[in-house]
Order: structure tokens, then sequence, then C-alpha cells
């Protein structure tokens, strides 16, 4: 395997593989500001959304979290922020100028888009010319963050795709690189395995923790079961029957051999290498999202019915080994690994198929989803706004 | 040809890995764990991605797949037919 990859040393030390200027709204009343720069600026990218008014608590410390992350995440140079107000729009450039990366902030209010995207958009362009000379330098694969998620699984994915990513992250677990997985729901049926994973006492109690929380969120809202959307109708279609089955096909992700060293909040950035659990939703987009927030540089996204994500930030390598889909959905597809289910290669050759893959994307190549457009951006809320 | 694939080999579903499997198909079964395979009849056309009952199976019986739980039989289901969510449940929520 090779040991080194070319990336973007960032201020803060961490290692990006993009090198993005992105204009960052902190609310959905500066998505239209926010676009009309990136308009404005070729190579200057929007990253709009819907959220950010009238959220409080613990779903409004979510909401500066991710665009904190995002705007930090390694794989971005510069950021411009526009918020509707100065206040909150100067604590997310508060919070991505502690990375040390260029960052300023323009509120609406008083200046109304016109003079706001005139500004911003002057901004933008210093920004761009600048990242523009930014060099790729040699850089250890222990400074490579990769996060996984699947999406639109079927039963293929977890005699095939799943287990590519377990063999690859099993690999990467051992030479020193910082992993993710979560989608805390996803593991119903197989959370027993998953704790009998974890390094300590500490860890697996902080893990049954957050999943016992998230069980007693779905026994809250459930209507007679949760059958109409866990397992989905994708899943249905594709093979798979109950959540039990889901689950112990999505936690081939984690291979056979790492341990889970330490678990997560919601887009919280790890502190050490190893293999880390991330409490979250098992929505593709929020989960990618979350990934990028909490500072991952490669994400590794295995679907077996063909799902289609992508994220603005963060660049998803798709595996699939079901044969039909990488037969009609083949331009989403990244690698096949559909030769593990007829023996034409074995889990060691596919694992290490992915991570060609993963240090040519690291190295430059744009995964389909960034071809396609797919920039998929989705915050996670918690609850209702105030 | 592999037709479908169990992961252990006290697994009582294999998925079908091929399109257009009909009844009347000798399928050859590959158990992933292990790297030998086994022989069954399908009794049933079955989409690719969709699980074959490796036994009988009576309502109340626990489905095994990866060698662990994954639900229960709500149908009787006869080895080498359609194992899916018309005659397999959840354990769960």
């Amino acid at each position: 395997m090779k040991t080194t990859f070319q990336g973007f040393r960032r201020e803060n030390g961490r290692v990006g593989v993009r090198n993005h200027v992105i204009v960052l709204p902190v609310d959905d009343l500066s998505n239209a500001a926010a676009e009309a720069v990136a308009h404005n600026i070729k190579g200057a990218l929007a990253i709009p959304h819907p959220y950010g008014r009238l959220q409080f608590g613990a779903d409004l410390d979510l909401h500066f979290r991710t665009l904190i992350g995002a705007g930090s995440n390694p794989n971005v140079a510069a950021v411009v922020v526009i918020g509707i107000e100065e206040q909150w729009t100067k604590k997310v450039v508060d919070g991505i100028a502690a990375t040390g990366k260029p960052v300023q902030g323009f509120g609406i209010e008083l200046h109304g888009d016109h003079d706001t995207i005139m500004r911003a958009s002057k901004a933008a362009r210093e920004y761009v010319q600048w990242a523009s000379e930014l060099v790729r330098v040699e850089c250890p694969l222990s400074d490579l963050w990769v996060s996984t998620k699947c999406g639109e699984s079927d039963t293929t994915s977890g005699c095939g795709a799943n287990p590519t990513v377990g063999d690859a992250f099993d690999k990467l677990y051992a030479a020193g690189s910082t992993l993710v997985f979560g989608e805390t729901t996803e593991l119903t049926g197989g959370e027993q395995i998953v704790a009998a994973r974890c390094r300590d006492d500490k860890v697996r109690a902080d893990f049954m923790r957050m999943f016992d929380r998230y069980q007693q969120v779905v026994e809250r809202h459930k209507t007679s079961d949760l059958s109409d959307s866990q397992p989905t109708k994708g899943n249905i279609a594709g093979g798979l029957t109950t959540i039990e089955e889901k689950a112990l096909g999505n936690i081939q992700k984690i291979g056979k051999v790492c341990t889970v060293d330490g678990v997560l909040d919601k887009a919280e950035a790890p502190t050490h290498p190893g293999l880390w659990f991330m409490d979250s939703s098992s929505a593709a987009a929020e989960m990618v999202t979350l990934c990028a927030a909490a500072g991952f540089a490669v994400h590794f996204f295995p679907t077996g019915q063909g799902n289609v994500i992508g994220n603005p930030i963060l660049p998803v390598i798709k595996i699939c080994a079901n044969p039909r889909t990488v037969r009609t959905m083949s331009e989403h597809i990244d690698v096949d690994t559909s030769g593990l289910l007829q023996r034409e290669i074995t889990m060691d050759q596919a694992g290490d198929r992915l991570l060609d893959m993963m240090f040519r994307t690291a190295n430059g190549r744009l995964t389909a989803a960034e071809a396609l457009g797919h920039r998929e951006f989705v915050l996670t809320r918690l609850y209702e706004s105030a | 040809m592999i037709h479908c694939v169990l992961h252990d080999p006290n697994d009582s579903v294999a998925v079908v890995v091929v399109e257009g499997m009909k009844a009347g198909t000798k399928m050859t079964g590959l158990i992933l764990d292990e790297n030998r395979t086994i022989e069954l009849d399908c009794l049933q056309d079955i989409p690719i991605g969709h699980k074959v009952a490796l036994k009988d199976m009576a309502v109340g019986d626990t489905v095994v797949k990866y060698g662990i739980d994954i639900g229960k039989v709500v149908q009787p289901i006869r080895k080498g037919t359609h194992a899916h969510v018309h005659n397999i449940k959840t354990k769960r929520w």
C-alpha cells in the first residue's frame, strides 16, 4: 500500500484534498447573496441551506458547530461568511478563524443585498486568486481523515460493498488514520457487536448511552413500526427485509480488526487517530454533512440500489457490488466490487481497489458525485425552532 | 456461476446475486465465510438481491443471516422459495 498522498497542508496542520473557497450563509435569508457572490466569482462555491433562524439551545449549538466545522474543514482554503445579522455572522467567522485560515464575514442588515454582494465578492475574488497559487505537498497517510456511511443499501451492500470498506478501514487503521462511522439507528440488531468492538468499558458505555437515547426517540415518535422508513422502500426493493438485517450489513463497514476508540457527538471533531463512532442520523446527506463538519477529508459511500449523493466539501467515493446497479447507474459508481459475489476478486483485492481510488481521489481526481455536481449540504435539526 | 451467497454455514437464508433467477434452476450457493459452495433447487422466481430460504421454516422461527438473528417468520416458508417482507418481520420497534 502507498504511504503518502498529495494534499494541501493548512495553517493548523490539518491536510485537505480539495482547495475550495466557499461562500457560507449563516441562515436561509442569506442564500441569495451567497449564491450571487459565487455567480460573480468563478471558483467560489456557495453552500446554501434552509436553516439558521430562531433555533435555540442544543439545536442552535449544533447549527453553529456544523457551519464552523464545515468552514474549518481542511478541504476549504478560505471562507466568506454571509448572515442577516452581524452578531451571529461574527460567531461563525470567529469559529473558523481559530484554524488560522482566511475568513471574512458580512452582515446584510443596514447594507442590503447589493452592497453585501459587492463587498463579499471582492473578498471572494481575493481568496480565489490566493488559493489558486497554493500547491499540494506530499503528506503521510496518517494525515488523511476518512469517513464512511452507506446508502440505498441492499443485500449486496452487506456481502460486497460494505465489507470492502471494512477491509480498507482495517488497513487504514493500521496505518494510523483517523476514521469515523455512525448511523445510530441503523445499528439496531447489531449494537452488541459494535459494543463488543469498543476499546474499553468507558467507550462502550458512551456508545450504548447514545444508542439507547436514539432508540427512545424512535419509540416516542414511531407509528406502528418504522417499516415505512427503516428499512426504506429502496432497501426493501433491493431485498433487505428487517432493520436487523440492514444493521448487520451496515456494520461490515468497520472491518474485522479495528476497535472503536471513541465516540463523538454530531459534527464533533476527533481528538486522536483511530476509529470513532459519531451519533448521527442515518439519512445520507445529513450524515455526510456531519462528517464534513467534523473535519473528514474523504468519504467512502457503499451503495446497493444506487444512492447518488455528493457533498460540496467532502469528496464522496461510491462503492457498489450490485452488478445491476453498476450496469444501470455506472456514472455514479467509482469502485465496482461486484466481482466479489462471483469469486472473481478477493476481499483483500476489493479493499485495495478502494484504497487505490482513495489515493487517486486524495491526489485530485474528481469523484463521480463531484463530476455530476452533487453538492448535498443538509443540516441536522434536533427539534422545532422557537 | 454463483447464484446466491450466504455469510455463515448456519444461515437460514441466502442472497440471490444474479438477475432473472427462475424457478427450477439448480442453484450454486457460496458460503462467504468459508469460501465453499452448496447446491439448492430454486422453487420460485427471485429478483437479484432478494433472499432464498435454505430450509423449511415455521411461523415464529428465527431467521438467521450472518449467523445472527435478523427477525421472525410470520408466514410458513419452504426451502427454495422467496424469503422477504411477506413472510419475515423485525423483532424490534
